[in-house]
């Protein structure tokens, strides 16, 4: 009801130019040469689309007044014209060549991949994204990108959090951002370990869909650096609404600084593997792997949601034998919503996430080590 | 017994309609419960699995249980009698393929009872997603294999009666285009239902028998589902809307009180958009990464619709024109769909337009889309059916006070709900999703008022409909003045057996 009383507040908000992104009526022009000549061509077809209207409501409103019956209108008896007819077929395929046209000009743009500075690999998976940067400045940097934790929290049915607080980021900010330099050509190579999602930044003039097994292709340049926001478009199951995309577009400099600094990192989780690690450490990496890794599905309270996903506290596999829950969680369960998280998770995040769920909710199942991961793989 | 023993067409078609009606309620139940999850941000109602699970059977329920029935319904009290044919040629056909309906939908809604809960993946089934579903999978693929094999042997008999049982004189190039649009659409339905009964048999075989029709991991390919799925699915959608085209084209001649304007061009028109529609139908898959030269064939193809489609309406404006219009309920339904449904062929046109379908696609810009062409385009029909022949089938009129007010609060209320949905598809919102960003409210909140004030319009239809069954002011035979054709020439209501003797055609 509150919103209700809103309503005529905040369209007088927009009538006063105010800056809140509401109310909003059209496309984006977004920030990519793509998205500007797709935008003029969703343009030029709204206009021949409102011209055609015109004519024909504007032919049925000037006969709906004037040939009615009570206004003494006789019936005429005309019917049949092949000119009329002929007229009426031509005319159309003429405008319909001519929108063909420029359609097909920005179509071949977009899927002209060729000549890329560098390329990155995204995975979609239930319910976040992954990014493998595969070649160009940044090789080898990958990372996986969930929806904001405290979006999550509050996103809960009867979660009790006023979501209007986050403001137009609801649901549209995540952990780790994807980062691309400005003014390269950056090709994409889509693909998904589970169902089929589809990887969606309006701004960028796209989307496109990522079908597990199939891998599928798409470029961008931005020019501009700033962040640019999306969500997964194709029906990808529970969560499907809760999987943003959050571009961030650096200046190259700034770029160069960002890809130093997860180098840095990758060599850590490397370092990582071969020492040794306690259990305390683990336990806590592990909290948050699970958190935006496992808990969609089988609850932060490792309880699960019968049948479709098992708990995990008292399970005999989380309390059982390593080797098997090591098995389970890296190669996932045919025939099951359980994913594979070999190419998803590192050894170092699978450990932890193990050893957390071998030590929570009761269970007190020992540790796993990154380096016994390493060696099941 | 006698409903369930009935071989009499008028009984069927009676049935058929009645059914349609009660799963128009309990598929607008569901777009309720949507509506009232989307109207703020944030989740309030119910959780997301099942609000996919209200989108998905909503969508099943309202095209295989409500609009597809409704039109077999109107075939079959409508064909027999306006080809002057005493019944339909198969006659317990007939009673079996309506009677299968009942138990299909029970099967579909039952599934919401199981483990897993009702059908989630979307009603177009897309795999791997599909296969995810919990223990009512294989319930949900028996029931559309019932519902489909109901429409298959609906079909036949359609096409049998026209082709057969048409009283002497009566060529087909006399026959009204409402028979005309049902024979196309029964060659449409038997031509595409066995595809969709292979697809989804596909499927059952991957989830149970250790098949991988649809699974890279086997070899196969999840695409390749989508490309059987909408190869029944495209002309699917206009086996929803050529019977609207029937009805439209015998109501605007009938308040316009002069003759269709181009009766053979509106036949041709229909055959040509019945061919299109089966070489169109990767433009619902613009983005699963098809070769370039595909993408530009569909979107080519798909432009192509644009041209029989704007024959149809310039054909029906041209039949408005110079003539001398009344405006009872069913002309002003029939109106509203002329409007409307053209404002979805004009989103279905930017659609078409494969770069710009990039942005477009699965988002409430769709939605919007395909609920301007199957509300406001087929259902406006049935209803626009509904109040023109039902005086015909019950003898009384219907209360055209009531009938107005319908008409308008729908009208109103309808592109309340829908008109918003442009913007919000525009403006970035994805459908399918049960919770959105704050940016999204305001128009949420517009199209979720308009939804309800719809929804609870429609139970006004209800009570129309009952109380025009049950009573009212008698009709002569001919019941509106410009009518034209064989039904009008039979009492109201038509003897339970009509046209035992075969009307001579001149």
């Amino acid at each position: 009801m509150r919103k209700l009383i809103g309503v005529p507040t905040a369209f007088l908000g927009t009538a006063f130019g105010s800056a809140h992104a509401d109310w909003t009526l059209n496309m984006t022009q977004g920030v990519t040469q793509t998205s500007q000549s797709v935008y003029d061509l969703h343009m030029i077809i709204f206009w021949v689309c409102c011209a055609i209207g015109v004519v024909v409501f504007g032919a049925m409103i000037y006969s709906m007044i004037y040939h009615r019956k009570s206004r003494g209108a006789a019936a005429a008896q005309f019917h049949e014209s092949t000119t009329m007819e002929l007229m009426w077929t031509v005319v159309p395929i003429v405008i319909l060549v001519s929108m063909a046209i420029p359609a097909t000009s920005t179509l071949l743009a977009m899927e002209d991949t060729s000549d890329a500075d560098m390329t990155i690999k995204v995975t979609g998976v239930q319910w976040k994204w992954k990014y493998d940067y595969v070649d160009g400045e940044g090789a080898g940097i990958s990372f996986l990108s969930s929806l904001h934790p405290e979006h999550n929290a509050a996103r809960l049915l009867g979660s009790g959090v006023d979501v209007a607080q986050f403001g137009d980021e609801y649901l549209r900010d995540v952990d780790n951002p994807l980062v691309i330099p400005t003014g390269k050509k950056v090709r994409f190579l889509l693909t998904a370990a589970d169902v089929i999602h589809a990887w969606w930044v309006p701004d960028l003039g796209w989307k496109k869909d990522a079908i597990p097994g199939f891998v599928n292709e798409a470029w961008t340049q931005v020019d501009e650096p700033g962040v640019y926001r999306g969500q997964c478009a194709e029906l990808c199951g529970k969560d499907h609404g809760f999987m943003p995309i959050v571009v961030v577009a650096k200046a190259p400099e700034e770029y160069a600084t960002w890809v130093a600094e997860q180098q840095g990192a990758a060599v850590d989780a490397v370092a990582s593997v071969a020492r040794e690690w306690d259990q305390e450490e683990l336990v806590a990496r592990g909290e948050q792997v699970y958190a935006s890794s496992c808990a969609a599905c089988h609850q932060l309270n490792g309880l699960g949601v019968a049948p479709a996903f098992p708990a995990i506290a008292g399970s005999a596999i989380a309390t059982g034998d390593t080797a098997a829950h090591i098995d389970l969680v890296l190669n996932g369960k045919a025939g099951t919503a359980m994913a594979a998280y070999r190419d998803i998770l590192n050894d170092a995040d699978l450990a932890a996430v193990l050893t957390y769920q071998r030590n929570t909710w009761g269970n007190a199942a020992g540790i796993i080590q990154p380096a016994a991961v390493q060696a099941a793989r | 017994m006698r409903w369930v023993t009935t071989t009499n067409h008028k009984d069927i078609g009676t049935l058929y309609l009645l059914f349609a009606l009660v799963m128009f309620f309990v598929g607008g139940a569901m777009a309720m419960v949507i509506r009232a999850e989307l109207f703020q941000p944030g989740l309030q109602v119910v959780d997301p699995q099942f609000f996919n699970s209200m989108t998905t059977v909503h969508a099943l329920v309202m095209i295989f249980g409500a609009v597809m029935p409704a039109f077999t319904g109107l075939a079959n009290w409508l064909v027999p009698m306006m080809i002057g044919a005493p019944d339909m040629a198969l006659p317990r056909l007939n009673n079996f393929s309506f009677w299968i309906l009942p138990f299909a939908f029970t099967l579909l809604l039952s599934t919401f009872f199981m483990d897993g809960g009702g059908p989630a993946g979307g009603w177009t089934l897309y795999p791997p997603l599909s296969l995810q579903m919990g223990e009512g999978f294989p319930f949900l693929i028996f029931a559309i294999h019932l519902a489909g094999i109901s429409s298959i042997m609906g079909s036949i008999n359609i096409v049998v009666t026209v082709l057969n049982m048409r009283a002497p004189g009566m060529t087909l190039m006399k026959m009204p285009l409402f028979v005309w649009t049902w024979l196309i659409t029964a060659y449409l339905l038997i031509a595409t239902m066995p595809v969709l009964a292979g697809a989804v048999t596909m499927l059952l075989t991957d989830k149970f028998a250790g098949t991988s029709f649809f699974s890279a991991a086997g070899g196969g390919d999840p695409v390749m589902f989508q490309h059987i799925f909408w190869f029944f699915g495209h002309p699917e959608v206009y086996i929803l809307i050529l019977p609207a085209f029937g009805i439209i084209s015998a109501i605007i001649p009938t308040f316009a009180r002069k003759p269709l304007f181009g009766y053979s061009s509106m036949v041709y028109a229909t055959a040509s958009i019945a061919f299109l529609s089966f070489i169109v139908w990767a433009h619902h898959m613009f983005t699963v990464g098809m070769p370039v030269v595909g993408e530009l064939f569909f979107m080519y193809a798909t432009m192509m619709i644009a041209v029989p489609t704007g024959v149809k309406v310039f054909n029906w404006v041209s039949t408005m024109w110079k003539g001398a219009m009344t405006f009872e309920t069913p002309m002003l339904f029939a109106v509203g769909f002329i409007i409307m449904f053209t404002i979805g062929g004009f989103s279905g046109l930017m659609l078409a337009i494969a770069p710009a379908d990039f942005q477009y696609h699965d988002t409430y810009f769709v939605v919007a889309h395909f609920h301007y062409v199957l509300v406001t385009g087929a259902i406006y029909s049935i209803m626009a059916a509904a109040y023109y022949w039902l005086p015909k089938w019950t003898g009384n009129m219907y209360d055209e006070k009531l009938g107005q007010i319908h008409f308008w609060v729908s009208t109103v209320s309808v592109n309340v709900l829908f008109f918003p949905q442009h913007f919000l598809g525009l403006a970035g919102m994805p459908r399918r999703i049960p919770d959105y960003s704050v940016q999204f409210t305001d128009w949420n909140v517009i199209s979720s008022v308009g939804g309800f004030v719809f929804g609870l319009s429609q139970l006004l239809f209800a009570y129309v409909v009952i109380k025009c069954i049950r009573g009212g002011e008698k009709v002569d035979d001919q019941v509106w003045e410009g009518a034209d054709g064989l039904e009008w020439t039979l009492s109201s209501p038509p003897p339970y057996h009509s046209f035992t003797e075969a009307p001579q055609i001149k």
